[in-house]
């Protein structure tokens, strides 16, 4: 085929054509990104790690066992150490293992929960601003703005004093607070999109703005949304771990990751594993998060790398 | 550019009003605050009394109005539980906070901008991924644990570091560290992204068209370019680090806003957390006044405003 | 002192792509004398620019170059090192690029970066460098240099920029200039004006000028000289009444035939085309790059290099195997000769 080819003919020739779709060629991105593979699988394996829980470990996560506390992890050189208890236990006798498995569940579900109500006020604010522009710009402008302002972590606390803490409280108070980077970005988003011209168009044919903002808009800022919703998952669950260090986040006896490193402050000289366990494991869920969501932009819109 | 500074200073002060009118509903109006104050367990009469000797019972608005109007005097009430005003109480702490706050930042730039530089002229090398790495790992780990792992090394461990209380610098040392690698992430990636792109542009092109030394390319030429939006990214982030200080400060105990912070929502001091918070807000709000103003000084294209 | 500001033999530019080594700059060879102006007409994609950016060892990193011969005022310049280059830079030889608007630093004056271009190659004092750039704005043309100098580069047009552009490369008075495209960026009213400065200057300073450009108008105003180049190499090179009257490479023709010339040009007359597309510079290529397009393709054509050889003029220089053939044709009727 190659003596049909442009250079001798002027005229493309049937391989040049065919160049590869772009769902092909996003397929071989996602390949090619062992940042977003890697964080995947962490994260999927947590996930699933989460919801195996009840299966996987014979122990209760709240079953206090005194005569068996400040058992170390399997890795310990110490007689203690056992198998049946491979994380050793907390200062209650409680087996560490279980209590981190469920609290992969806590972390996972206010991470979720928080990620969507944040997402849906945040998105919502952002894309209105972004494609009206004008007044309802400024207003929106001003309300990101103050809630910038605002030192989340102490209104959090302060909030979360008065009415008690609890995992709907956490989530509800999360979810308040952290839209902030929702609405910058949908709002910076839809403002590109909406001067291209096949907006322009759907306007002129006459669409109704809700069907425009569903059908022209949505899919086009959709790989923004999707970026910046698996880092507010993952500030979530940092928060909800500071919140829950500071006691008044999850309260015990759940276990939360933040919860379980804040009983265990006064302990970590002598039996360090107590904090470095939950943190390990905070930090893995974190960073896989984090990995997917740099990898999601990467692979859907290359430009915006850093 | 005196009006474009006015006027930013008048929606900086409404964005203040906003800040501290939203804080003070929140916290009065999310549960009753006069059982947050008498306790669960109080009798009726009691949290009755309560609320009439701290005016619970007036109309929200009216309770905030007076509380602006005396804030505006520069009095913000009386601690309910240090008894001292307020306003003292809150002058004698932020010092120690903002010290930290610096040395944080300067902990943050000195990490963070010259890992930044050296990754964006040899990009894909081994500093650049060592830089990235520092990136990844300072946005994935949680600061109290950081902080928790430099207390169990430095302190405890090699004893290096006294572990609690802000007598001396040496007490500063790992908080500023916990508290500067919080930041540092944002600003390095930041410096990268600018200085990479900065070293395609055509001026750089130009400047070594003229013979100019390497050096005198990169930083004469290339980073004074490059650092425009890291000083007002820095400048923000710095009022970020203030917010978060409250988790560093409880783990060393250091006497700062943000330990008083956390004093007074334990004790249910309600005209203390008002006033931190309303503090910290002016301070972030006038952090991103700052920020502007740098940008504006440091690129001579933003001056004709 | 010889006349000879630049002489460039067998100059290669090559860039490793995902595809390959992409040979952009075939053994290309050339010289500039004092006082006369050189012309490297092209198509985008030919390599001129980067056979500028070679002389002055500005290519990117990735790029390797090799020369056997690259001298100037007689002083090799192929393997003396980093630091000697820079040395030679802005000073002995300057280049202007041709986006004026991104050309300059935003952060510093003009008085700054014109200064600055002096003082890292003299031990002068700052009053005497700014001497000199109050000297030079005025010379091309800037009105109230003194306030220029402390203005910044987005206070000022296209066209005055493009002029510090060509004050900053004089400031150390080099022997050679390389402008790259110089006036593509700007208004045609502009590009005139830029023109004749340029040559002025050449003139005044008796620089050698090599002037890199797709528009045959420019290369008839300006050029002592003419280098027509096409995939990598030169095919044709002589003086500019030569190559304007009897052009011998096809490619050189099909060019001429492009434009129209007033009072010769009919009405209704089909402008010349070159069908066809640019063969891909990546790999080992032998015979003819142009035959693909040639409209006097044989089979010899594409068995064997093909090398530069005298022809056409005295001083011309060809890379075909026909050229003599051509030459007699477009002699004797330049625009009938139907591509």
């Amino acid at each position: 085929m190659a003596e049909l080819s442009a250079a001798r003919t002027g005229i493309p020739s049937a391989e040049e054509i065919l160049a590869p779709s772009p769902r092909s060629l996003l397929r071989r991105r996602i390949f090619h990104h062992w940042g977003l593979i890697l964080g995947g699988a962490i994260l999927a394996a947590i996930v699933l790690m989460a919801l195996l829980a009840p299966f996987v470990s014979p122990f209760d996560p709240y079953d206090q066992q005194l005569g068996r506390k400040l058992i170390p992890p399997i890795w310990h050189a110490s007689v203690k150490a056992t198998w049946i208890h491979p994380l050793g236990t907390d200062h209650l006798g409680r087996d560490y293992l279980t209590r981190l498995l469920y609290g992969a569940q806590i972390s996972l579900l206010i991470g979720v929960s928080a990620m969507i109500i944040s997402g849906v006020i945040g998105t919502t604010i952002g894309v209105l601003a972004g494609y009206f522009g004008g007044r309802v710009d400024m207003i929106v402008t001003f309300i990101i703005t103050t809630r910038l302002s605002m030192p989340v972590v102490l209104v959090a606390l302060a909030v979360v004093s008065i009415i008690g803490s609890s995992l709907t409280v956490v989530i509800w108070v999360l979810g308040l607070l952290i839209w902030d980077r929702f609405a910058v970005v949908m709002r910076s988003a839809t403002q590109q999109v909406r001067v291209r011209e096949f907006i322009i168009a759907a306007q002129a044919v006459g669409c109704s703005i809700p069907r425009i903002l569903f059908t022209e808009i949505a899919p086009n800022v959709a790989n923004h949304l999707i970026v910046v919703a698996t880092l507010e998952m993952a500030h979530a669950i940092l928060l909800e771990a500071a919140l829950s260090f500071l006691g008044l986040g999850v309260q015990p006896p759940t276990p939360s990751w933040g919860l379980m490193i804040s009983e265990a402050k006064g302990l970590m000289f002598f039996d360090p594993w107590l904090i470095s366990i939950p943190g390990v494991a905070l930090f893995l869920l974190v960073l896989s998060i984090n990995m997917l969501g740099d990898g999601l932009r990467d692979v859907t819109a290359p430009e915006n790398r850093s | 550019m005196l009006a474009f500074a006015i006027k930013r200073l008048g929606v900086a002060l409404l964005v203040a009003l906003t800040v501290s009118l939203i804080t003070f509903s929140m916290i009065h109006i999310s549960g009753d605050p006069a059982v947050a104050i008498a306790g669960d367990t109080a009798r009726p009469e009691t949290i009755e009394a309560v609320r009439k000797f701290y005016g619970f019972d007036r109309p929200i608005v009216v309770q905030y109005l007076d509380w602006l109007a005396s804030a505006l005097r520069g009095d913000f009430g009386r601690s309910f539980t240090l008894r001292q005003p307020v306003a003292d109480v809150i002058f004698a702490r932020l010092p120690v906070t903002m010290a930290l706050g610096a040395l944080a930042i300067a902990f943050a730039l000195l990490l963070a901008i010259p890992l930044g530089v050296l990754a964006a002229v040899r990009p894909n090398s081994l500093v650049d991924r060592f830089a990235l790495t520092v990136a990844v790992v300072g946005q994935a780990m949680p600061t109290f644990w950081f902080a928790l792992t430099l207390v169990l090394w430095l302190g405890v461990y090699w004893r290096l570091l006294p572990i609690t209380g802000s007598e001396g610098w040496k007490n500063f040392v790992m908080p500023a560290i916990a508290l500067g690698y919080y930041v540092t992430p944002a600003i390095m990636r930041l410096t990268r992204a600018g200085v990479l792109e900065v070293l395609s542009s055509d001026y750089i092109r130009t400047a070594r068209a003229k013979g100019l030394r390497p050096m005198t390319v990169l930083f004469k030429h290339a980073l004074r370019n490059a650092i425009i939006p890291v000083v007002s990214l820095s400048a923000v982030q710095f009022g970020f680090m203030l917010g978060g200080s409250i988790v560093i400060e409880t783990i060393f105990q250091i006497n700062g806003l943000g330990y008083l912070a956390w004093e007074s929502i334990q004790r249910k001091d309600l005209p203390t957390m008002q006033a931190i918070v309303l503090s910290l807000s002016v301070i972030y709000v006038l952090l991103t006044l700052l920020a502007d103003l740098l940008n504006a000084f440091l690129d001579p294209r933003l001056r004709v405003a | 002192m010889s006349d000879r500001v630049l002489t460039v033999e067998d100059l290669k530019v090559s860039l490793p792509v995902p595809a390959g080594k992409l040979r952009a700059v075939q053994g290309v060879s050339f010289h500039v004398d004092r006082g006369e102006t050189l012309c490297i007409v092209g198509e985008s994609g030919c390599g001129k620019t980067l056979t500028a950016l070679a002389v002055m060892d500005l290519l990117p990193s990735k790029a390797r170059r090799l020369a056997t011969r690259l001298e100037l005022e007689g002083k090799e310049l192929s393997d003396i090192g980093e630091r000697a280059i820079a040395d030679i830079r802005g000073n002995r030889m300057a280049m202007i690029f041709q986006e004026p608007m991104t050309s300059l630093n935003p952060a510093y004056t003009i008085g700054n970066q014109l200064e600055e271009a002096l003082l890292r190659h003299r031990r002068i004092g700052r009053k005497q460098a700014r001497e000199r750039a109050l000297y030079l704005l005025d010379r091309v043309g800037i009105p109230s240099a003194e306030i220029r100098l402390k203005q910044y580069p987005h206070q000022l047009s296209g066209g005055l920029r493009q002029r510090v552009m060509i004050a900053m490369a004089l400031m150390c008075g080099p022997a050679l200039i390389l402008a790259d495209e110089p006036t593509t960026a700007l208004d045609v009213t502009i590009q005139a004006q830029i023109l004749h400065l340029l040559a002025e200057l050449q003139r005044e300073f008796a620089m050698g000028l090599v002037l890199i450009t797709h528009d045959l108008g420019i290369v008839a105003r300006i050029a002592t000289r003419v280098a027509v180049m096409y995939a990598g190499q030169i095919v044709e090179t002589g003086t500019a009444e030569a190559i304007f009257s009897a052009p011998a490479h096809p490619y050189t023709c099909g060019l001429l035939a492009c434009i129209p010339v007033p009072g010769k040009t009919q009405r209704g007359h089909k402008l010349g085309t070159i069908p066809g597309m640019v063969p891909s510079l990546i790999g080992d290529k032998h015979g003819c790059r142009f035959a693909g397009r040639c409209p006097f393709v044989i089979a010899a054509c594409g068995e064997s290099e093909v090398l530069l050889e005298a022809g056409g003029g005295p001083g011309q220089l060809v890379r075909c195997i026909r050229h003599t053939e051509i030459a007699g044709l477009t002699a004797r009727s330049p625009e009938a000769v139907a591509l």
